[in-house]
């Protein structure tokens, strides 16, 4: 697997590159919808909870060919960031982070927000007694008894993102060097006569990421969880 | 001086409130359900009344026909809670400073000295809640109310989660506080002996009514009731 050849590199880097611009963009989005649906009530709740877990049914192409439809140049959305920030997402691997954090929000969002469920809210009104305001309550009480759940979340939402094909190749297509990610890259592979020894290669890649993952999250866990309690 | 004149619907059952509080230890004593704990949750801006005025000296905490409705974390009232409620997360140290922090006053070692020495917890400062016993728990919560420098202290049911040797513990502690530290304490329990040993004036509730206001007489006729 040490290889791999230059236009594998690319695609690694890439799969890398969009996960955690994907994860790090999608995560202010999904505390503030997992804080709003753990914490609030408000009419259309259960039309957003229903929006946010959409991605996690749809078929990834239906995902895909819906943000193409309203994020490619000619979409609503699409052509109004094009207007007036000239900013370009269809065909771009700033569409595939797009398209991963959409795919991975429902992950990222759920322990979040069963995290913030569990949360002693008694906690917070102590806090609020002893002077903190509801921002410090947040950052002071709030988001360091949640982290464990923040964690999960964040790691599920990147191995999904890392692994987003069908949406991705569905909404920005399947350009090397732009879009085409490890997935997208072993799908080529295995299209071509003679490919299989390269998608091994990158298979192993993506067996190796999404191990180190796992483990990085487990320690980011542990880790937590001593803070938590002081063990 | 406090001042507290408030009604809530609670459910069906109506809380009508009205005493005052001056210096020394006020004992809000009564039965189960009688509403003390909802009275103190207003008086700390946790609970919203439904009409009436809640005042401190010469602050309006709450007004409902001013439309006043000052938050908890401006009040500068001190509430050690019946389950205590440190912060798991946070060593005893952290704990303690947390109130100080917060409002962003500047670091008082000498004040955080005595009362560490006062309450008897400067052994205990980096330990985790989660490794305190009951007892050490109460003294702790005590502490950081304290040391936030409160203009009042409210107290509900401090001792309610402790056994009897933990009781015995922290009474004295309390009876210290109210004599040295200078600060109104209001203090919610059902337990006669407990508003022996701490009040100076005595405010009877039941029923989420306000029925006698006075001294340590008032206990004779009501221990037998409890």
């Amino acid at each position: 697997m040490f290889d791999l050849s230059p236009a594998d590199w690319t695609a690694v880097e890439l799969s890398l590159r969009i996960s955690i611009v994907a994860t790090a963009c999608a995560l202010p989005f999904g505390l503030a919808i997992g804080w709003l649906l753990a914490r609030k009530q408000f009419w259309g709740k259960t039309l957003v909870n229903g929006l946010v877990y959409l991605p996690l049914v749809l078929p990834p192409v239906v995902t895909g060919y819906l943000l193409l439809i309203s994020f490619g140049r000619r979409g609503p959305i699409g052509e109004f960031l094009y207007d007036y920030f000239g900013i370009v997402l269809s065909f771009r691997w700033t569409g595939a982070a797009l398209s991963c954090g959409v795919m991975g929000f429902p992950l990222l969002v759920r322990p979040i927000r069963l995290a913030l469920e569990a949360i002693d809210q008694k906690l917070e009104d102590a806090a609020a007694t002893l002077g903190a305001n509801r921002l410090l309550v947040f950052f002071s009480v709030t988001l360091p008894l949640a982290l464990p759940g923040i964690i999960a979340g964040v790691l599920l939402c990147f191995a999904r993102a890392l692994g987003e094909f069908g949406a991705t190749i569905t909404f920005v297509s399947n350009i090397p060097g732009e879009t085409q990610t490890i997935s997208a890259a072993i799908y080529t592979l295995t299209q071509v006569p003679g490919g299989d020894a390269a998608a091994g290669r990158l298979v192993l890649v993506a067996l190796a990421l999404a191990l180190a993952a796992v483990i990085a999250s487990e320690w980011f866990a542990r880790r937590a969880a001593i803070r938590l309690h002081g063990d | 001086m406090l001042d507290v004149d408030v009604e809530k619907q609670l459910g069906a059952f109506k809380l009508s409130a009205r005493f005052q509080a001056a210096h020394g230890a006020t004992a809000l004593f009564g039965p189960s359900g009688a509403g003390k704990t909802s009275v103190v949750n207003m008086i700390a801006g946790l609970v919203t009344p439904d009409r009436g005025t809640i005042t401190l000296d010469d602050t309006v905490l709450f007004d409902a026909a001013e439309g006043i409705d000052m938050p908890p974390h401006r009040r500068r009232i001190g509430y050690v809670f019946q389950e205590g409620r440190l912060f798991p997360h946070l060593s005893v140290r952290q704990n303690l400073d947390y109130g100080r922090r917060m409002s962003g006053q500047p670091r008082d070692e000498g004040e955080f000295e005595r009362i560490a020495a006062l309450l008897d917890i400067g052994h205990l400062l980096d330990r985790r809640p989660g490794k305190l016993s009951g007892g050490e728990r109460q003294r702790v919560a005590v502490g950081r109310a304290l040391l936030m420098r409160p203009r009042l202290l409210l107290l509900d049911e401090p001792l309610a989660s402790l056994d009897t040797g933990h009781k015995r513990e922290i009474l004295p502690y309390l009876v210290r506080l109210r004599d040295d530290a200078g600060i109104p304490l209001v203090y919610v329990t059902h337990m006669a002996a407990e508003v022996r040993r701490i009040a100076t004036t005595v405010v009877r509730l039941d029923s989420g009514r306000v029925v006698a206001t006075g001294g340590l007489e008032l206990l004779k006729d009501a221990e037998i009731d409890l």
